[in-house]
Formats: structure tokens, C-alpha cells, sequence
């Protein structure tokens, strides 16, 4: 069994384990509960891991050592004991390490196969959907009422099409 | 349909109207999927795994290719009920190993299964006796999108579909053909076969997957690579390897008939005589039997409908199959006594070699 992660700061066993991207790196701290309280990131918004990474002065190639995939948790040394990942996301957070391993892996690096069309578009619509309720939402705020009802008028149409294919 | 009905149903490789290709016994189409947004099942917590399980088996179920199916959870079936699924290749022995939140979706005619939550969310599976490529690729290419229809599958433009392990990004295809090869494994040539196949970028194994030995010379083919390629590339590069094999393996039949004729009569004569009246079989020499007499059938010294026979047999001599049989559970020996049983009945009424139609050059 693996022993229990240690504190960054001051290596007693930590419980508190946090990710954060800085400079297009996933940086991973991992404190214990004095720590984590001393240092205030019991609140993970409120709270810059830069500057607590400068602080535990990590080595950046440590950090990367153990880059960790924001949505399912998968760090690179479970890659390297599973063979496998964690979740679809991972592709983006390892897409550095994976790159070189697909060249020697397959035929080519990119898809040329089957596009699943209907998903897709679901997904396509799903996303002006999204973009159209914060726009909806900035536009009652600042008190611009006709670009509001534009809004509206569009995400009813986004939903009748988002109904027909759900229909289908 | 129950797991129980499915067994007692002809499947397509045991339907003895389906069988009639010298050479490749099956050709297997697989898709692995996953839904976005989800973690893979070897990475997903129970919870997360549940919530994907119930998601796919209700998508599955509303399409018309799984109508009146089989669909279960894994931990509904006992290790037998598991062991036939394996051995007519409707689950891996992956699957089979799962404890739950995890199951299996198989259409009537058990062309069409979908293992849901084995390496990926899906598995998607179909099957069909003989050399069909072509109709294989169709029949899967459909049920995947009617699948799409409901499912929202973790997918990248550059790197097609995410799959758990990156062996099968893009395409997330495995195309195979079952081939049968006794002339390339009697004159040592596999092992060159296998060099040149894999040069091409495919792979090579016995016939119950990895590392298996070749029982019954009996091989899969399937491609390596599956980023990079369409399907139908894939498929086309496939078929063409497949071809070549086919070529090999009758030129190797050829030069063995006019070398040593005799060798290989004699081969199929003896084999025909253990199955008449042994009384102990193991499964692994019932395979070789079994498969020198599919040998014999393709030279013409057996009537060509009782092709169908031997490859109904070959997946009711596995041991999950004559225990299942018997009704009792049985010791490795009394399975030995039960299939050598079984195959004297099967072979007593079987015709018997005609070697005066080969023989005379
Ligand atoms: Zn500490
Ligand atoms: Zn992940």
C-alpha cells in the first residue's frame, strides 16, 4: 500500500488535497489541517495556490510528477499503474505525455473515422444555450431590456430545436 | 427474454443454418464508447458507476435491434450462466469477473450484445458466422447510432472517441475474423504468418483471447491500430489481410495433400475414430479432434452440411456447455466422461470419410 501523502508544508499526514492550474500547469498541494487552516484554504476560491507554491517552494518537475486531472482526480502515477485513465477529460490534462506515446502507438495521431453527428449537435446547442442564459442574465442587470427580450426570443428557439432532437 | 431461454436458443454460431465458410468461422465487430463527463468504470466510484449502468441499459433497451432481449446485470447470473455467455463470446471473462453495477445487453438472435461498464462505459458487439465484414460493420454502425440518438458519447475531433485505455482511441474499433488454419499450423508456417500479419498491424491470438494457446488452430485476427484510420479503411485493410491468410492457408492444404497425403488422412481418419468411441475428452483435444474433421469436411471427405455440426460443437464441447447439459455439477473428470459421452452420440450418426474421392492422385 502506498503510504499516506505527506504535508507540503511541515510533513505531517495531510487530509486537505487541492488543484489549481497555474500558468497552464495543474499544481497539486497537499497540507494537513493546521496548515490548511493557518494558511486560510479551507475557502478553495479564496485562496491563491501560487503563492502557497512559492511558498512550500515545490519544484516544478515534482508538480508535474503529480498532475492531477481536475474532473476525476486521475494523477499521472495512476496512468502509469493502470495503463489507463481516469475519465474523458483526462485526454486533455495528460495531452502532453500522451502526444509521443500515440505516434508510436497507432497509424496516424488524429481521427479520421465516424463523427458522432447527433451528439454533437445536442452538445452544440446545449453550449449557445448556456452562452445565451448568462448573456439573458447580463443584460437584465445592467437594465438593457430590448436586448433581453432578444435574448429570450433566441433561447425559446434554441429549445424548441434542443426539444426536437430530443424528441427524435 | 431470460438468461435461461438465451441458452436454450440457438445462437448464431451454434444455428446449424448459418455456418457454411471454409477457413474463417465468425467475423466480430466491436465499438468501445463512453458517456461524457463520466468517469471510466475502472476509475468510477460504485455511485457513479450505477448512475452510467441504469443510463445505458434504458437506451439500449428502447432500440428496436435489442427488442425483447436479454439485459442483465452481471451480478444477477451465476458463475455458470457466465462461463456460456464467455464461451459463446457474448461477454468477456472481464466482464464476467465484475461485481456489479456493471451487465450485459444481448439481442434475441445473439448476433448483437453490449457489455456496459466492462473496460468502458460500452462495449458494443456484433457477430456473425462466416467471413462478413461488410454486413458486420453495417449492422454495428446502426445500433451505434441509434445509440448516439440518446447517449451523449465522450468524443474529441482530433482524437475521436475517448476510451479508457488510449490502445483504442479514434475509432474505438476491433474488427476480427475467427479463422481456422490446421494446414499453417501441421507444416510450422504460423509463426511466419503471424510475423507478416503483425508487420501489417495486426495481431494475432488463440482462440479464447489473449495468450491462450491455438487449441483447434483456430485464430483471431483483428487490427492493432485504431487511431488515424476510418472504419472502413480499417476494415478494407482488414479484409485484404484476411484474404492473403485464406490464400496461404489453402496453398499450405494443397502442398500438404500432395506431400503427404497419407500423414493427413490418417490424421482425420483417427481423429473421426476418437470421437466415435472415446470415453475420455478433454476440452482442449476435443477442439484438435473437432477441428481436423472441419479439415476433412473442407477436402471432401465429409458431406459439406456437416460443417455446421463441428462448429456448433466446438462451442458445445466447452466446459461451461456440458456442465450446463448435465444439470449436476461436475469435476473436471466427469465433464471428460460427459463430453466424450455427448460427442459418440453426435458422431455416431455422423457419415463416415469418403477418402476414395481425394485419393486417387
Ligand atoms: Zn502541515
Ligand atoms: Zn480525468
Amino acid at each position: 500500500m502506498a503510504s499516506p501523502l505527506k504535508c507540503d508544508l511541515c510533513s505531517k499526514p495531510a487530509t486537505v488535497h487541492l488543484t489549481q492550474i497555474v500558468n497552464n500547469k495543474i499544481h497539486k498541494v497537499d497540507l494537513c489541517e493546521a496548515c490548511a487552516q493557518a494558511k486560510g484554504v479551507t475557502d478553495p476560491s479564496g485562496f491563491s495556490l501560487s503563492d502557497l507554491l512559492l511558498k512550500a517552494s515545490l519544484n516544478p518537475e515534482a508538480a508535474s510528477e503529480t498532475m492531477r486531472c481536475e474532473h476525476c482526480g486521475f494523477t499521472q502515477n495512476d496512468f502509469k499503474k493502470h495503463g489507463r485513465f481516469g475519465c474523458p477529460h483526462c485526454y486533455e490534462t495528460f495531452s502532453a505525455m500522451l502526444e509521443p506515446m500515440l505516434d508510436n502507438m497507432h497509424k496516424g495521431t488524429v481521427h479520421t473515422g465516424k463523427v458522432p453527428q447527433k451528439a454533437l449537435e445536442r452538445k452544440n446547442l446545449h453550449d449557445r444555450l448556456t452562452q445565451l442564459e448568462v448573456s439573458l442574465d447580463d443584460a437584465i442587470k445592467s437594465e438593457r431590456y430590448e436586448d433581453a427580450a432578444r435574448y429570450r426570443d433566441e433561447i425559446n428557439q434554441v429549445k424548441q430545436a434542443f426539444g426536437a432532437k430530443l424528441a427524435r | 427474454m431470460t438468461i435461461a431461454s438465451l441458452i436454450a436458443t440457438p445462437s448464431e454460431l451454434t444455428d446449424t443454418a448459418s455456418s457454411k465458410c471454409a477457413i474463417v468461422l465468425m467475423t466480430r465487430i466491436r465499438l468501445a464508447r463512453n458517456l461524457a463527463g463520466n468517469p471510466f468504470p475502472g476509475w468510477a466510484r460504485e455511485g457513479q458507476r450505477g448512475v452510467v449502468f441504469e443510463t445505458c441499459r434504458e437506451a439500449l433497451a428502447a432500440t428496436p435491434q435489442m427488442k425483447r432481449g436479454l439485459n442483465v446485470a452481471i451480478d444477477e447470473l451465476s458463475d455458470l450462466e457466465k462461463q456460456i455467455l464467455v464461451e459463446r463470446h457474448l461477454i468477456s471473462r472481464e466482464l464476467s469477473g465484475a461485481k456489479s453495477a456493471a451487465g450485459v445487453v444481448i439481442s434475441r438472435d445473439q448476433t448483437l450484445s453490449v457489455m456496459i461498464n466492462e473496460e468502458d462505459h460500452l462495449r458494443i458487439q456484433v457477430l456473425r458466422a462466416g467471413f462478413q465484414l461488410k454486413k458486420t460493420w453495417n449492422a454495428i454502425n446502426d445500433l451505434d447510432s441509434a445509440l448516439e440518438n440518446v447517449l451523449d458519447y465522450a468524443f474529441s475531433p482530433s482524437l475521436g472517441y475517448l476510451t479508457a485505455c488510449p490502445t483504442n482511441l479514434g475509432t474505438g474499433m476491433r474488427a476480427s475474423a475467427m479463422m481456422h488454419l490446421p494446414a499453417l499450423v501441421i507444416s510450422n508456417q504460423m509463426e511466419k504468418v503471424v510475423r507478416a500479419v503483425n508487420q501489417l498491424g495486426m495481431v494475432v491470438r488463440g482462440l479464447f483471447g489473449e495468450g491462450s494457446d491455438a487449441s483447434g488452430s483456430i485464430f483471431q485476427i483483428s487490427n492493432q491500430t485504431t487511431l488515424g484510420e476510418s472504419e472502413e479503411e480499417i476494415i478494407k485493410r482488414l479484409g485484404s489481410v484476411l484474404n492473403s491468410i485464406i490464400e496461404h492457408e489453402q496453398n499450405a492444404r494443397a502442398k500438404l495433400m500432395e506431400s503427404d497425403a497419407a500423414k493427413i488422412y490418417d490424421k482425420i481418419g483417427r481423429a473421426y475414430g476418437i470421437l466415435q468411441h472415446s470415453h475420455l475428452l478433454s476440452s482442449g483435444e476435443a477442439m484438435n479432434l473437432l477441428s481436423l474433421l472441419r479439415l476433412g469436411i473442407d477436402l471432401g471427405l465429409f458431406p459439406d452440411e456437416s460443417r455446421s455440426v463441428i462448429d456448433r460443437l466446438f462451442i458445445e464441447a466447452q466446459p461451461g456447455h456440458i456442465q450446463h447439459a448435465s444439470q449436476h455439477d461436475l469435476e473436471t473428470n466427469q465433464r471428460d466422461i460427459l463430453r466424450a459421452e455427448r460427442l459418440r452420440a453426435e458422431f455416431a450418426a455422423f457419415a463416415k470419410p469418403d477418402f476414395s474421392r481425394n485419393s486417387q492422385n
